[in-house]
């Protein structure tokens, strides 16, 4: 068994659990409610294992690195952030409905670091910019967030979805969601989670520039697209805090706030050149 | 507190301004991730044709993030951010030391968290029981005692509620961190040979000469590879000499790890092959040893001895030298040969045996900082993280308790506020006025 194996595994598994959630969802199956738990904490471990060995590997191939450090490893965490996030979400909401709307993130993300053909999935030796423990905090802080900001986007969509109806009839799908204050609440909570961790994320990212190449901001369009994410999340969180904005607007604010997540995350790379151009190969 | 109530001050210190700054900031900042920055004038003109080459001038956006537009949205974000503080930073600020024991008893009734019951007793009992179960609970409470009533007060976290204003600071304190290192710092770049040292460098875009006020020596610079034939390691050995007090240092700077002093700081940066050559020679049956170092394609010969040599031919893998070699020592026949640069090999010849040492000479590229404002920012990294945390997580939490006589019994008003998380203080409020109710010495009715 090697670490692709494993991880191609997770794949599988978390389109199973965002299987599970969407079939509780829409059959209002409840009794499979712990299936669908059991089957997430497995993929995650399997997710964990496989993150773990590839790491192994690296060390077996005398050139150990933690795996965060291309296109393929970045998403398979971010999948692993997000199933992380989810779970602690749903541990403390006792809300399974929240996982149709959370893990088929996870699910995609995973999909597309194992089906990709745009970058190299092989075990490759760091340059040496790459070669820090700046990095790996940089990385992990901003998954965190990135993973909390992906799960703000689906409840912003499960928001909008119960929104259109207000009065949903006893036993419907929509009346199975948490009430609108709920999911607004939640939201809100999940935004404030985010923005803690992005913040830690493009800090540690700074101080790793600056014991790089000694400058700890240089504009370059990976950096100011991350500063943007962060403008757009600070205006959400002052627009609801002394405002008063709730509902549709946060909902709609999570969605484009992780839609410019997104492209710092992938357009960057792909769309515009620069620095971090770690993503391109 | 109406500190200024005229026009000007109400816009600077609102938050719709800063709601519009915001987005004002984040949709121009998008710019220039798609106009190539630090490009000379010629280059735009050349993409975007003349016309808007020159409206790009005019609007600096070659440099946007410099550009006195750009420079002028953050000064009124800052602006905004100062005087908004300074607007409500009183108000919160007695919300902190305030003295809840002169909270008005009416209002208690109105709180959002109350629960009231009546009990038999005395009223001293009645508060001593009372102030030991809040203070068992973690609410240790000061009193104000009158003949009829008492009012108990405790609070947690009161404190946090400047959270936010230690997240606003920061950002100020990180603009001040960056305005300092563009105002006393600078950055440049110099290049050193192998061998070769420099007081001085030079500045990015000017090309100014800056001097250091000491010299740093190259001793070596090394790159190693990985078998794909990837750069593994950029590896310059340094030395510092500084003779204002006869201080000198080695050091090895790589990547993610530079060399500090005195404020200033040295990042490998780069490297350069160099046409010449660095040869050590040892001969083992005379024991001296001594290096060269020697322009290619050239007969060297060693002083005081019969070795003549040079290098003859050079080809350029991955960044790595493969060297043809002419030597000889008077005895037997010259001889040719390949080797790699940066490697020894052993030559033997009627008269001695050699180690020869070559390898092409390498410049090193360094990028030198002196950055007096990075501190400053750091700091005001760290405060935000705390502050956020602060801000987010912790909640100011305050409860009441008053008790007055009524009917010859003691009627028991517990009512608490917290300024967030509502939830988690719901629990603990009931928790704590259940166990008023539930306890023996304060029988309630
Ligand atoms: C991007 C920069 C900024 C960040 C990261 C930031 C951060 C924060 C945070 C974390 C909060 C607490 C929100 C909550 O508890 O949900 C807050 C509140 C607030 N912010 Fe900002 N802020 C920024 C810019 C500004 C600016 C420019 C203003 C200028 C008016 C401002 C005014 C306020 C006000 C008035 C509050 C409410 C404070 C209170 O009454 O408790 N913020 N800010």
């Amino acid at each position: 068994m090697d670490s692709s194996q494993l991880l191609g595994i997770t794949t599988f598994a978390y389109l199973f659990s965002s299987f599970c959630y969407i079939t509780i969802l829409v059959f209002r199956a409840k009794k499979f409610g712990m299936a669908a738990t059991l089957v997430t904490t497995v993929a995650f471990l399997i997710n964990s294992a496989g993150i773990g060995l590839r790491w192994y590997e690296s060390h077996q191939m005398g050139i150990g690195y933690a795996p965060l450090s291309n296109m393929y490893e970045s998403l398979v965490f971010f999948a692993w952030s997000i199933a992380l996030f989810y779970l602690g979400l749903e541990f403390k909401y006792k809300n399974q409905t929240l996982g149709a709307f959370s893990m088929p993130f996870a699910s995609a993300s995973m999909a597309y670091a194992s089906f990709s053909a745009q970058f190299g999935k092989e075990i490759k030796p760091l340059i040496p910019a790459l070669q820090s423990n700046w990095l790996i905090a940089h990385v992990i802080t901003c998954f965190i967030g990135y993973a909390a900001f992906a799960v703000a986007c689906g409840i912003g969509f499960m928001y909008l979805i119960k929104a259109r109806n207000e009065k949903p009839a006893q036993g419907s799908i929509l009346a199975s969601l948490p009430s609108l204050k709920e999911i607004d609440d939640i939201i809100h909570r999940t935004l404030v989670f985010g923005f803690l961790w992005l913040s830690a994320g493009i800090i540690t990212g700074a101080v790793w520039a600056n014991s790089a190449w000694g400058t700890y901001w240089s504009w370059d369009p990976k950096e100011t697209w991350s500063l943007i994410t962060w403008f757009v999340y600070a205006a959400a969180l002052h627009a609801r805090f002394t405002r008063g904005w709730g509902g549709k607007r946060i909902a709609w604010l999570a969605i484009i706030g992780f839609l410019s997540v997104i492209f710092t995350y992938y357009g960057v790379n792909f769309l515009l050149s620069g620095l971090h151009s770690y993503g391109g190969n | 507190m109406k500190k200024n109530d005229n026009m000007l001050w109400r816009f600077f210190a609102s938050v719709k301004l800063a709601l519009i700054t915001l987005f004002i900031l984040a949709s121009t900042s998008i710019i220039g991730t798609l106009i190539p920055q630090k490009n000379p004038p010629a280059f735009y003109i050349k993409e975007f044709g003349p016309e808007l080459g020159r409206l790009f001038q005019i609007l600096d956006l070659a440099d946007m993030y410099n550009s006195w537009w750009f420079v002028a949205i953050l000064a009124l974000f800052s602006i905004n951010l100062i005087i908004c503080t300074i607007d409500r930073l009183p108000n919160v600020w007695r919300m902190v030391v305030m003295d809840n024991l002169r909270q008005p008893i009416d209002t208690l009734a109105k709180m959002p968290f109350r629960s009231s019951f009546l009990i038999t007793g005395e009223m001293a009992t009645a508060t001593a029981t009372v102030k030991k179960i809040m203070t068992d609970g973690g609410w240790k409470a000061k009193a104000d005692e009158k003949e009829n009533s008492t009012l108990l007060f405790s609070q947690k976290q009161a404190w946090c509620r400047l959270g936010v204003y230690a997240v606003h600071l920061s950002i100020l304190l990180i603009f001040a961190g960056a305005i300092i290192g563009t105002v006393a710092g600078y950055k440049g770049s110099i290049m050193i040979p192998e061998g070769g040292s420099t007081d001085k460098i030079y500045q990015y875009g000017t090309n100014k000469p800056i001097p250091l006020g000491f010299e740093v020596r190259c001793d070596s610079f090394k790159l190693t590879l990985y078998d794909s034939g990837m750069p593994k390691e950029y590896r310059s050995d340094l030395t510092v000499m500084d003779r204002s007090n006869n201080l000198s240092f080695s050091k090895s700077i790589i990547v993610n790890d530079p060399l500090d002093y005195r404020g200033i700081t040295f990042y490998q940066a780069s490297y350069d092959a160099l046409q010449g050559l660095k040869v050590e020679i040892y001969n083992k049956k005379t024991g001296r040893q001594q290096g060269f170092e020697i322009p290619f394609g050239q007969k060297t010969s060693w002083p005081g001895t019969k070795v003549e040599f040079g290098i003859i031919n050079m080809q350029q893998t991955r960044g790595m030298a493969r060297l043809k070699v002419w030597f000889s020592d008077g005895s037997g026949n010259p001889e040719t040969f390949w080797m790699d640069g940066d490697t020894t090999r052993t030559l033997v010849s009627p008269d001695g045996e050699y180690e020869f040492y070559a390898s092409q000479l390498y410049a090193t590229g360094l990028q030198v900082t002196k950055d007096p404002g990075v501190w400053t920012v750091y700091f005001g990294c760290i405060l935000m993280l705390v502050g956020l945390y602060v801000a987010f997580f912790l909640s100011h939490r305050r409860i009441w308790v008053y008790i007055n006589k009524e009917d010859g019994q003691c009627r028991v008003l517990v009512c608490g506020t917290s300024s967030k998380n509502k939830l988690g203080f719901e629990k603990d409020f009931s928790a704590l006025s259940e166990r008023f109710r539930q306890n023996d010495t304060i029988q309630t009715t």
